[in-house]
């Protein structure tokens, strides 16, 4: 004990404070507390936009919402919450906890990790600083040309979100070749790879999807920005262009990124039951090839979001037969997850409770997707809100409640903090009723006919009452999300510290001080097995003893930089120039970007 | 170049150094990219509703004159093989970079930027006399696909440029010794890729009428 105060006052020396320490951090710990709490904002405000919406859809015939702020704030909820919300969620604890469950003391290139947030952070307000000119982007997430051709969107509503989005998918793109290699290359002693934990092997998945599709939406949002700026043709009918062209790269991209929405749910949940179930998972190997079977199968599944435009009997029978085929490894992962924690001794604690609802809700989800993998079906539910239903039961029911269990597993290492296990479980209520609330209805509704994306509805077709529940459905959700909040700011002020390891983990990142010390690991562990803790823990015959705070006077880390962000300001003033000052702010962009990218290079990295 | 000693001392898992499977991951990416432009273009191949055509001759309506194809396919084979021979003596320059070679690393290198500045002297030229000849980037199918995709690669060809450019002066200052051979590495392998890129971009726009 002696030794624990010594060396933590030792270590709090020369601990970095001060909002220049978080402008130039390159710890990965630190880049990963920016995503979540950017992240988390944009959440809210995704959050809000929806609230309008339901606000506008309470009651037939309303006119809260304008047709026209009604189309921003569907096309921006969309946008916000897969680009803003879900994604930088999951790139927090990619940042945050790869490197500390595949015991390594940083990713492979810290400043590249520094440059994908502020990039990030850039394409974010770059889209959301539309609202203050009442021109957010209006021509829905999926951007369908040509409705976004400059003749049927002359304001500058999809250049906002044309660059934002082309902002988003450097900062991705740079993340994902930055995880790609430190999971492959930054593995401590003894972690094979099929040694590694599950939510390490589903975020090397989903890098790799993110590797293989942000580069085709990039040419697509190219061909969109040049045709709207130099009038080029590749959407354009009058010239011979097709406007399909977009929906097919779209989707090559859209599909894939179904999957980098729900591969790091999969991982978060996959790491969740074993813990709670006290059982190792169920099935790992089975687990890892499903995972890498449904990203591969990902890319061959794009136009069944298509099969409206009328693609003829072969291609929609080639994307309906893909598309179902995505339910067996699906499907054996719900049985893997359910054989985990089938005989086991499980813990009801609020990470387990939303890791169980996110089986359930997902299931669900899924079940409505095989439903319209058949094109005579899909023909039925397209564009209605069945589809909005199915997908929000994937992405909140799948990708958000795996998240929120993810916040009340890992809050503890990160924050050295533990959450109110029974505000945890308000939380988990009222979320769990609020979204059935709001989102089962839409299934009824969508199939009774109740068009998507349309600002208001008439009375007596039979949609008020469903749309009312869903509207109360919605604020009950909110009203979780405050619950969830009080208690992020309850346990941030609480006094008292979490332990290393308050859920009898099974992983690495369990073995180190609550929250990690920056350097990590005082001593790479090596690993023998899946469970490298639970075995130290069975060999020991009991828990471990509280880690004590290493000096790490030794241990050498990156220096802090912040050519990363002046590099991430060139970005995004280059790619502003589109829309405003072309050329000249193009090239002034192009100054900081080589400014940046030159100070980088010849800085020392320490 | 980038001096990034965290990734360059550390003991890698499997041996090999992280920036040199950081490119080439990202080259793995970049296939994507072109294979979308590509594709696209070849999707519009022969749809364009007015000429000037690649291959195809063309009367302009506005004056009369007969555009015959545009593309100079002996000009562009030249600058084709310029730019293959620069990848030949980049493999030089690194050889050079390995061994300590300095005349040699700096001769070689010199002699890659060389190839690569023919190469988008070559793609200026053309993109100048295109313009000239009525096709621009809004004149038609053909225009839009064509510039956005030789536009793309000389873009990274520039790019390409600039990074062996600095490559270059760093040899020149002696601050390239065999042991950091690898910054030359790294930018070869991307130099490579936009050559073996290009192979097909001629071979789709050029060769197959």
């Amino acid at each position: 004990m002696a030794t624990t105060v010594l060396d933590h006052a030792e270590t709090h020396a020369h601990a970095k404070t001060g909002l220049w320490s978080w402008i130039t951090t390159v710890d990965h710990k630190r880049i990963g507390i920016l995503y979540g709490a950017t992240a988390f904002l944009f959440f809210l405000i995704g959050g809000l936009e929806a609230l309008l919406l339901r606000i506008q859809l309470g009651s037939p015939n309303n006119t809260f919402l304008s047709p026209e702020t009604y189309n921003q704030l569907f096309t921006m909820h969309g946008t916000t919450m897969i680009f803003l919300a879900v994604m930088p969620i999951s790139a927090m604890y990619f940042n945050f906890m790869i490197p500390l469950q595949i015991g390594a003391r940083d990713v492979a290139f810290p400043r590249l990790n520094a440059f994908s947030y502020w990039v990030f952070l850039a394409g974010g307000l770059f889209i959301n600083i539309s609202f203050l000119f009442h021109a957010a982007p209006n021509a829905g997430w999926f951007g369908y040309a040509n409705l976004t051709t400059k003749p049927y969107s002359p304001g500058p509503n999809v250049d906002f979100w044309v660059i934002g989005l082309q902002t988003l998918g450097i900062a991705s793109l740079a993340a994902a070749v930055n995880f790609f290699v430190t999971i492959i290359n930054l593995r401590g002693p003894g972690m094979k790879l099929m040694r590694m934990p599950m939510f390490v092997w589903m975020s090397f998945i989903t890098q790799i999807l993110l590797l293989l599709a942000f580069p085709v939406i990039t040419v697509a949002l190219i061909m969109l920005m040049f045709d709207r700026v130099f009038h080029t043709m590749f959407f354009t009918v009058a010239g011979g262009g097709d406007p399909q062209l977009w929906q097919h790269l779209f989707w090559v991209f859209g599909h894939p990124e179904v999957y980098i929405l729900i591969l790091p749910a999969f991982g978060i949940v996959s790491e969740i039951l074993p813990v709670f179930s006290r059982k190792p998972l169920f099935g790992y190997a089975a687990m890892v090839f499903s995972g890498a079977f449904i990203a591969f199968l990902g890319f061959g599944v794009w136009a069944h979001h298509m099969f409206a435009t009328g693609m003829g009997p072969i291609a929609d029978s080639f994307f309906a037969i893909s598309t179902m085929l995505i339910a067996v490894p699906t499907g054996v992962k719900i049985f893997n997850w359910i054989g985990t924690i089938w005989g086991g001794s499980i813990q009801l604690k609020t990470p387990m409770y939303f890791a169980l609802a996110f089986i359930a809700m997902f299931i669900m989800g899924g079940l409505s997707g095989v439903m319209h993998a058949s094109p005579p079906a899909d023909l039925q539910q397209t564009d209605t809100y069945f589809v909005v239903a199915h997908f929000h039961y994937v992405l909140f029911g799948g990708s958000i409640f795996a998240l929120t269990a993810g916040a009340y597993y890992w809050f503890p290492k990160m924050f050295g903090k533990m959450l109110s296990e029974k505000l945890g479980k308000v939380h988990f209520w009222l979320m769990l009723i609020g979204f059935n609330l709001t989102f089962m209805p839409m299934h009824f509704v969508g199939l009774n006919g109740m068009p998507r994306r349309v600002y208001t509805y008439p009375a007596g077709l039979g949609f008020e009452l469903l749309n009312r529940l869903e509207t109360i459905g919605a604020f009950i959700l909110a009203i979780s999300m405050l619950v969830f909040v009080y208690n992020l700011w309850r346990s941030l002020r609480n006094p008292v510290p979490a332990p290393a390891d308050p859920w009898n983990g099974a992983t690495l990142e369990w073995s180190i001080p609550s929250p990690p010390q920056e350097f990590n690991f005082a001593e790479i562990p090596t690993v023998h097995s899946r469970d490298p803790l639970w075995e130290t823990k069975r060999a020991r015959g009991g828990p471990l003893p509280e880690p004590a705070l290493a000096s790490g006077k030794d241990i050498h880390m990156p220096n802090p930089s912040f050519w990363p962000l002046v590099t991430a300001i060139g970005v995004i003033t280059t790619l502003t120039g589109f829309l405003v000052g072309f050329p000249y702010v193009n090239l002034v962009g192009a100054a900081i970007l080589l400014t940046g990218i030159f100070s980088w290079a010849f800085e020392p990295a320490g | 170049m980038s001096q990034d000693a965290h990734a360059m001392h550390m003991p890698t898992t499997t041996g090999l150094d992280s920036r040199k499977m950081a490119i080439w991951t990202f080259i793995g990416s970049e296939c994507l990219f072109f294979a979308s432009l590509i594709s696209t273009y070849m999707v519009y191949r022969g749809k364009s509703l007015t000429g000037p055509y690649p291959h195809e001759s063309w009367t302009n309506p506005a004056n009369g004159e007969v555009v015959k194809g545009i593309l100079n396919i002996p000009l562009t084979s030249f600058s084709t093989f310029v730019l293959l021979m620069s990848s030949f003596a980049v493999v030089l320059a690194l050889y050079g970079a390995q061994r300590g070679k300095r005349g040699m690393l700096i001769g070689w290198l010199s002699a890659t930027m060389v190839g690569g500045a023919i190469f988008l002297g070559g793609q200026v030229y053309e993109f100048n006399h295109f313009v000239h000849e009525g096709l621009t980037l809004h004149q038609n199918l053909f225009g839009s696909t064509f510039f956005t995709l030789t536009g793309f690669h000389g873009g990274h060809v520039t790019v390409g440029l600039i990074w062996l450019g600095t490559v270059l002066v760093t040899a020149i200052r002696g601050k390239l010794p065999p042991e950091k051979a690898l910054n030359l590495e790294i930018a070869a392998l991307y130099w490579h890729f936009v050559d073996v890129i290009w192979i097909i971009i001629f071979t789709l726009i050029y060769l197959i009428k």
